[in-house]
């Protein structure tokens, strides 16, 4: 049996669509299709992939105008009566046909402030956590930096605001340092000001793109949206702030 | 010469999994400027896809745990022709570097009383594998990416290197492209670690990924520094048979550790069948003791599922050659059978091995809490790589370092599931401290120029290739792939492998004739052809080094001497270029082992 795949290809300066037919197999995801086309066909034609497994976020691609990771989506989901278009994601500048310029993330990242531990609870310098207390920041550590959740964003695929957002990736980023038991800093003016979490109006459009099911909106950023609000309008929480400081250093 | 951008730095790193990474953090905070350079995005490179976790006699879920049981663990593990002085160094180190990870903010799995939690892994007596579920490296790469961010490290993503640069015997920098416009580019270096990673890519079943061309091993032989122990590769037991897209991909042996049994076609539990003498007192004769070991019982011994890989995969090979495997050429893996033995398992079991359930119910259709898995050996490691200092990681070229899966010695014949993860963190702190020292010891060196020109005009050659007689650098790469995995792969022969070397002098002059279409920007086809030098010059280093050894020990089964031999026991393969340019490998006899360890592997036989 075989296929057909519309592939963009082109770079910063344009490009078009081109049609390859291809065999396909049982089995077969996107990714497979697209490296045997990049063997017989095309061997210029450029795309990102490491682990073929869904561990390394790197083969993010538009899969039928859905954000998908090519290595996990199976050909046998797809209605092949029809050419399966794939296209880089739009968020982000194109370098080559399915590769974009995805290093901004890599310097939003950067500004965020890192992880800071209160002194350790033994002796040996080591710390004591309850496996309940880490459930939520292991949930937001299983990202694997694919961007899927930003490419779908709308303020930044539609409205291209990458200078005042940060986009849900790192947002749940700060979650998963804001929730960690042992961190002491406080990212939550920035999180308000320069990295503007109010853009978010959410609509869970990262949440279901998310290829580790992780619940970007309800566990990450819902709940800091409610700790910014406590932080700048609950004279309350001001007083607990200060108090769990004093009592954190 | 041409222009070429030039970077100057004074230790440059190559390479950024967790070996890269950890050693550009140290070297950073011992003051010195830090260049990293990775072929892919930061916190893609292997280290990411790790499953089952890192190896730390921590103690905090048997105390009788210590260094000592490790290290004898690992020797035992690695047949006796480890270098004792790295199991040593790795054992008794690797505890403080986990512990930093979590002043990093790694946030592991925890025991009751909230400390971090172990799990059973092959061939190591306690459960000693830190973990975070089945995403391990996952969580290892983040913390060091995001700690290494803030130190001021400067990342060079998307860059591969082509050459070393020498200034006489000295390392002084190395000379490489960008991916985005295929521009050259020079480092300038007062010190060079590599941490490059492995070698699957050369075999065609794998659980490896494009990056893992030899790269490290390869610049190092080239530029005259020596590899060690190239013949022994692992062949993981596990890997995914069904369907073909996917073979290869890894199950990690958490699974096995978790409680996961290996059954063939007539549904019989094989592994009890064979126990090598050396594991026989410590492993379960019965199922249920097998169980209860995986349910932490002290008293319990190992399943024979959790011996160490090489047995395991020749055993999966016996059964699947005498007509006992699984449809797809396979044998099973069953975790869903723990049911019988806990109310809650399917949810114990995507609670543990998420990653696992996810892999085979979106690539294979199959639901590993109700149903048992296809497997077969895939390639997943090489014990073998560059040679170096135990103490320092330098090679025998002045200012020339490696750390991680590029270098060699810890592991000697055979490596223990999760010793790798913590190899990374204790060398890579090593390498990047050492080098850094040596940076700020020597001045930097000479570069020559007439030495890059050469490269760079060699690696344009697949663009002025084009038209009758050329190759297609993809279909190289396959036929290596296919003489390494039919010729040189987990059973071995004299005749076999004579083929193979042949067969890849031959692929040498086919690679001269790869030619690319498209022009220099983010052209894979490119990159492939750039690769086949290295996957060229390892596969050769393991064909000619499992020639010499001519014995089975550990990873390496030769079916013309399928014993153990004792004069091989006491020496390592050394793979060097001489003066003529070949290849030559000689046997060198280990180091000698001081008495305190050799009591210590007495006292834990
Ligand atoms: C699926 C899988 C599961 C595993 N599970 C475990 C486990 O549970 N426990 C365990 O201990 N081990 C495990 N391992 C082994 C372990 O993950 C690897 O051995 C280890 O991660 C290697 O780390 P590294 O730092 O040496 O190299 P890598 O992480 O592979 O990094 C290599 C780096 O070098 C760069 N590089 C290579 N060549 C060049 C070049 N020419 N120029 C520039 N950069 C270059 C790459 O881009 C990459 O950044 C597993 C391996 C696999 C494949
Ligand atoms: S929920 Fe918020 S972050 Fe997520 S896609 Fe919608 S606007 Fe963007
Ligand atoms: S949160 Fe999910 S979608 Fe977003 S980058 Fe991480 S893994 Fe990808
Ligand atoms: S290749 Fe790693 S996620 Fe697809």
């Amino acid at each position: 049996m075989t296929a057909t795949f519309k592939i963009w290809r082109g770079d910063a300066k344009g490009g078009e669509f081109r049609d390859y037919t291809t065999e396909v197999a049982e089995g077969m995801v996107v990714l497979d299709a697209v490296h045997d086309i990049q063997r017989t066909q095309a061997p210029d034609l450029a795309c990102r992939w490491n682990c073929k497994a869904g561990k390394c976020g790197s083969c993010s691609a538009e899969v039928n105008g859905i954000p998908k990771l090519m290595c996990m989506t199976r050909l046998s989901e797809l209605p092949l009566e029809r050419p399966v278009t794939v296209e880089p994601m739009k968020a982000f500048p194109i370098l080559k046909d399915l590769v974009t310029e995805v290093s901004w993330n890599f310097r939003v990242k950067k500004q965020i402030k890192p992880f800071k531990p209160r002194p350790p609870d033994a002796p040996d310098g080591t710390w004591r956590m309850q496996q309940d207390d880490i459930d939520r920041v292991q949930e937001f550590r299983k990202c694997i930096e694919c961007f899927l959740c930003q490419d779908v964003c709308h303020v930044l695929r539609d409205h291209q605001m990458h200078e005042k957002f940060i986009g849900p990736r790192f947002l749940i980023h700060v979650a998963a340092l804001e929730m960690h038991p042992l961190d002491t800093e406080d990212r939550i003016e920035e999180l308000r000001n320069t990295q503007g979490i109010g853009y978010c109006n959410i609509t869970k459009c990262c949440t279901k793109v998310c290829p580790e099911s992780i619940q970007i909106t309800d566990n990450g950023i819902i709940p800091l949206k409610e700790r910014v609000v406590d932080n700048f309008y609950d004279p309350l929480g001001w007083i607990w702030k200060g108090l769990k400081k004093l009592l954190t250093h | 010469m041409s222009n070429y951008e030039t970077v100057e730095h004074d230790v440059l790193v190559i390479g950024a999994g967790g070996a890269g990474l950890r050693a550009s953090i140290e070297a950073s905070a011992a003051g010195v400027r830090v260049g990293l350079v990775c072929k892919s995005l930061l916190g893609k490179a292997h280290t990411v896809m790790a499953e089952g976790g890192i190896a730390a006699a921590l103690a905090n879920v048997d105390e009788r745990d210590n260094w000592k049981v490790h290290f004898a663990d690992t020797m035992r593990g690695g047949q006796y022709v480890n270098q004792w002085r790295m199991a040593e160094l790795h054992a008794k180190e690797a505890p403080d570097r986990v512990r930093e990870l979590e002043a990093w903010g790694a946030v592991f799995d925890r025991t009751k009383d909230g400390r971090i939690l172990q799990r059973h892994f092959g061939g190591h007596k306690y459960p000693r594998l830190a973990h975070v579920g089945d995403r391990t490296g996952l969580e290892m790469i983040r913390t060091l990416q995001d700690h290494g961010v803030h130190q001021g490290i400067d990342v060079h993503m998307e860059h591969t290197i082509l050459s070393l640069l020498k200034d006489g015997d000295r390392v002084v920098g190395a000379f490489g492209y960008e991916r985005e416009r295929g521009r050259f580019k020079i480092f300038h270096a007062k010190a060079v670690v590599l941490a490059t990673g492995g070698i699957g890519r050369a075999y065609k079943i794998t659980s490896n990924s494009w990056e893992y061309t030899g790269d490290g091993h390869a610049l190092a032989y080239e530029a005259g520094a020596e590899l060690i122990d190239m013949e022994f590769i692992q062949f993981h037991p596990t890997g995914m048979v069904w369907p073909p897209s996917v073979m290869g991909i890894l199950v990690t042996e958490g699974v096995r550790g978790e409680g996961g049994i290996l059954l063939n076609n007539d549904g019989k539990r094989f592994m009890f069948e064979s126990i090598p003498g050396n594991y026989q007192a410590q492993t379960a004769d019965n199922e249920e003791e097998g169980w209860r070991y995986c349910q932490g019982h002290k008293d319990a011994r190992r399943p024979p599922e959790l011996l160490t890989r090489d047995h395991v995969s020749r055993c999966i090979v016996r059964e699947i050659k005498e007509g006992r495997g699984s449809p797809h050429g396979g044998v099973y893996l069953d975790i869903s059978w723990i049911k019988q033995k806990m109310p809650n398992a399917a949810e114990h079991i995507k609670r543990k091995l998420p990653s696992m359930y996810h892999q085979f119910k979106q690539l294979a259709d199959i639901d590993i809490t109700e149903q048992p898995m296809e497997v077969g050996p895939t390639t997943h490691y090489i014990m073998g790589g560059v040679r170096v200092d135990p103490d320092t990681q330098m090679s025998r070229l002045p200012g020339l370092f490696a750390a991680g899966e590029c270098a060699a010695g810890i592991n000697g014949a055979n490596r223990l599931g999760g010793n790798s993860l913590s190899d990374l963190l204790v060398f890579g702190k090593r390498g990047g401290e050492f080098a850094a020292t040596f940076a700020r010891d020597n001045p930097h060196g000479q570069i020559n120029t007439d030495e890059i020109d050469t490269v760079a005009r060699e690696a344009l050659t697949p663009f002025e290739s084009r038209g009758r007689g050329s190759e297609n650098p993809y279909a190289i790469q396959r036929d290596l792939q296919e003489t390494m995995q039919n010729l040189v792969g987990i059973v071995r022969t004299e005749a076999e492998m004579r083929e193979a070397l042949e067969r890849i002098d031959e692929l040498k002059g086919r690679a001269k004739q790869a030619a690319v279409t498209g022009n220099r920007e983010y052209n894979p086809g490119w990159h492939t052809a750039l690769d086949l030098k290295n996957l060229l010059t390892v596969s050769e280093a393991i064909t000619r080094a499992a020639l010499e050894r001519k014995e089975s020990r550990g990873a390496q089964f030769r079916e013309d001497y399928p014993d153990k031999d004792e004069r091989f026991g006491k020496v390592n393969t050394i793979v060097s270029k001489s003066a003529d340019g070949s290849m030559q490998v000689h046997l060198e006899p280990l180091p000698d082992m001081p008495e305190y360890l050799k009591q210590v592997i007495e006292e834990h036989r």
